[in-house]
């Protein structure tokens, strides 16, 4: 059996230990001292004690010392000898996150680090009141020298069966040792008449000539111990100790047809499938979708009557495609869990941290988006939920002043909202200050006025650098921060909102596409090219009057829309195409938004809204600055994806200039 | 030739177990905890149980009691995979009536050797 690689299995022994750490972390952070009902407290033991033995089993020993010690103190709780203390707690949380690096050292191949634990592994057993005994009831070896054989005295009680153990197996095992002579005795065997079938009422006395040791011998009836009178004596009568037998009970030999069986997995419905297999399918469908266009398109010349066949099958093709399309990105799709799991603990951590009371609540964990946009949104996620603990959720003591609820409340939602996805991060802290955000924008050298409404007003949190937190803390923010957010945001092709009440809190809306795969784009021509423009980013289009184009000194070329002066870009010039340049108020110019700052395109025409599979032009081409991607379109061409945020940004000037 | 069933609440560690039997030639079974166990074993008859004992749902002391009641479990080979903690375990296994127990952890050796004991 030597041919089993025990690694074949790691894998899924780093996936479950995962699993069951994230759950042993949820299901402590529901524990208090005074609700800690036993099912809880079991199941996180369980995924101690599972991952316990599978460390041991898979030969992972810092792991599995650490969580022999966890689960010792887990065992206790559970079994009541030790009430549960809020120091406990906190260890068992910190122990988790031991878990996670000792797990990951594991995962990445290198040797288990004993110094990772160590101090934990102290307080754990400081806890436990002096060291854990691991290990102390293993018995002592059995001083007995090995006789010449063993005679053993068997009698099994009559109720042997119902254990489903079999005197005849255990007799062979003995076999298996070494040269067996046997003996029943059928002195309690009843008549015919009287005999029970399911009882047994034989028992042997058998003189084993094998120079094994005694506890070779009581090895072989150990499952069976409490079920028998049981004598073994060493053999006195000398006689000539027949060698070992050549097959002993640890290298007994499999079945003829060992290996032949192919593992199959019979359990669950779900499968592990690699990203890079799923993205691989989504581009391929991509490049159908592309294909299915152009068939389209090229059909479009062709007469629908006499080709009626031809068009109902395109479009069955072109529904068939949808599905498809819908479908793969579905399989891509993950619960927005996967990022709210992670908030109460931190919004413990950080609460403990600045002597607030905060009070988690979320609600549409399972509302499911895109795996990318997923591991892209926790960070500026993150972000929020610790500037809201430490800059809007007031302490205990204020909020009571404030005739507030001492616990604040953290709310994180997430819904979907036609083809979006809203994340919302709202708190019931003491919401923005309108005179500190002017004030402080003002010293920053942004142009603000007091006629500005609210909401402008909260949008200059996010310009790069700001903040108003009158002391730094640690926690959140040296100035870096909400401008990040809304940049990660942004490169999401999301839009950031917040809305804010004095006294009563703040919320930040976040508006995200459900697919990074597909873009909801404007496309717009120039020349004979066509370029695709982020739906998102565009405010408006207009043609502009010759009066409202004007040339400043500096500046180059500005639009006035509305009171506002855009920098005016020419996409013909900027992507220096061939063409001759057009008057601005014989074009068209599209007003877009990035960063909070607006600039105006000077495109041809507008040609249509569309949805397009975006392509990276950096793996099919290389970078190319103001470019963030391609489609192609369905006659085959190739159309470039403007990078507005890109382009506002080597050009613009803040908004409300 | 009838199956195996294996049950354990750890995935790696069930794979470990059908793996490694089915290697050894036997058609092995699976099952999460004791409720599904206990469920497969009422449309099939196994020729040997294999059992964690700590599980949701229904552990496996459970499992091996309800198994013993059911006529065709009388006198079925029933094991359960422990810990080298838990003699009291042992204690409460027999009384629910397994047959015997295999100390974890083991390796895919003397997990076949120990079949091999009981149906071999």
């Amino acid at each position: 059996m030597s041919g089993i690689d025990l690694a074949r299995f790691h894998q899924t022994f780093f996936d479950e230990s995962a699993e069951g750490l994230d759950a042993m972390e949820a299901s402590l952070l529901k524990l208090t001292p005074d609700s800690a009902d036993a099912e809880t407290i079991n199941g996180i033991f369980r995924a101690a004690h599972s991952i316990k033995g599978g460390a041991a089993t898979f030969g992972f020993a810092a792991v599995a010392d650490f969580t022999h010690l966890l689960e010792t103190l887990l065992d206790r709780l559970r079994a009541g000898t030790r009430a549960i203390t809020p120091v406990d707690i906190d260890v068992l949380l910190r122990s988790v996150d031991v878990l996670r690096s000792l797990l990951d050292f594991a995962r990445a191949g290198r040797v288990d680090d004993a110094t990772l634990a160590e101090g934990l592994s102290a307080e754990l057993r400081a806890l436990l009141d002096g060291p854990a005994s691991a290990g102390a009831e293993k018995t002592a070896p059995r001083a007995d020298k090995p006789a010449a054989g063993w005679k053993i005295h068997f009698a099994p009680h009559a109720g042997l069966f119902a254990s489903g153990n079999d005197p005849l197996r255990i007799l062979r095992e003995l076999q298996r040792l070494g040269e067996c002579r046997v003996v029943a005795t059928l002195d309690t065997l009843p008549a015919l008449d009287d005999l029970v079938a399911e009882t047994c009422y034989l028992a042997w006395d058998v003189e084993l000539r094998a120079a094994c040791d005694r506890d070779d011998v009581a090895e072989v009836f150990a499952w069976v111990e409490d079920e028998c009178a049981l004598a073994i004596e060493p053999l006195t009568t000398a006689g000539p100790v027949p060698a070992p037998p050549p097959a002993s009970v640890a290298q007994a030999a499999p079945p003829a047809n060992a290996g032949t069986a192919a593992p199959v997995r019979v359990d669950s419905g779900s499968i592990r499938v690699a990203t890079e297999k799923i993205d691989n399918l989504v581009n391929l469908v991509g490049e159908l979708v592309i294909t299915q266009a152009m068939l389209q398109q090229l059909a479009g010349s062709l007469d629908p009557v006499q080709h009626e066949r031809l068009f109902t099958g395109l479009s069955q093709l072109e529904r068939n495609t949808r599905s498809i399309q819908e479908a793969v990105m579905a399989t891509r799709m993950l619960p927005v869990d996967f990022v709210f799991s992670r908030f109460p603990r931190m919004v413990r951590d950080l609460a403990g941290k600045l002597g607030k009371q905060v009070r988690l609540v979320t609600s549409g964990e399972q509302t499911e988006i895109d795996k990318g946009v997923i591991e892209r949104i926790s960070d500026p996620l993150t972000h929020l939920v610790r500037n809201a603990i430490d800059h809007g959720i007031e302490t205990p003591e204020a909020r009571a002043e404030a005739g507030k609820e001492t616990t604040g409340t953290m709310r994180l939602s997430a819904s979907h909202q036609g083809g979006h996805i809203v994340v919302e991060v709202a708190d019931d802290g003491r919401g923005l200050d309108r005179a500190r955000i002017l004030a402080k924008a003002a010293e920053r050298g942004l142009s603000v006025s007091e006629s500005m409404t609210d909401a402008e007003v909260w949008q200059l949190i996010f310009a790069p650098g700001f903040s108003t937190a009158a002391a730094l803390t640690d926690v959140s923010g040296r100035g870096v921060g909400m401008d990040v957010v809304k940049k990660n945001i942004e490169a999401l092709n999301g839009v950031v909102e917040v809305a804010s009440e004095t006294g009563r809190g703040m919320r930040v809306t976040i508006r995200l596409p459900l697919t990074l795969a597909i873009l909801d784009g404007m496309s717009v021509a120039v020349g004979d090219q066509v370029f695709i423009l982020p739906l998102g980013a565009v405010v408006e289009s207009l043609q502009p009057l010759p009066e409202q184009v004007k040339r400043m000194a500096q500046q180059g070329t500005v639009v006035r829309v509305r009171n506002e002066y855009l920098p005016l870009v020419d996409l013909r010039e900027w992507f220096g195409l061939p063409g001759t340049k057009a008057a601005p108020h014989e074009s068209i110019v599209v007003i877009v938004e990035a960063e909070s700052r607006k600039l105006a395109l000077q495109i041809d025409d507008l040609v249509g809204q569309q949805q397009v599979v975006i392509k990276s032009l950096e793996a099919n081409y290389r970078r190319v600055r103001g470019v963030s991607g391609a489609t192609i379109l369905g006659d085959g061409r190739v159309a470039l994806i403007v990078d507005v945020s890109a382009v506002v940004r080597l050009f613009s000037q803040p908004l409300a200039a | 030739m009838s199956r195996i069933l294996a049950v354990d609440d750890s995935n790696s560690m069930r794979e470990m177990v059908a793996f490694t039997l089915r290697s050894a030639g036997f058609d092995v079974a699976e099952a999460p905890d004791g409720a599904e166990a206990l469920e497969l074993a009422r449309k099939e008859k196994f020729r040997l149980v294999l059992c964690d004992v700590n599980m949701p749902r229904m552990d496996g002391i459970s499992l091996v009691k309800a198994l013993r009641e059911l006529p065709d479990y009388k006198f079925t080979p029933l094991l359960m995979l422990t810990t080298e903690s838990g003699p009291e375990k042992k204690q409460e296994g027999r009384a629910a009536g397994a047959t015997g127990w295999l100390v974890k952890p083991f390796n895919p050796e003397q997990l076949i050797s120990t079949i091999n004991k009981v149906i071999g």
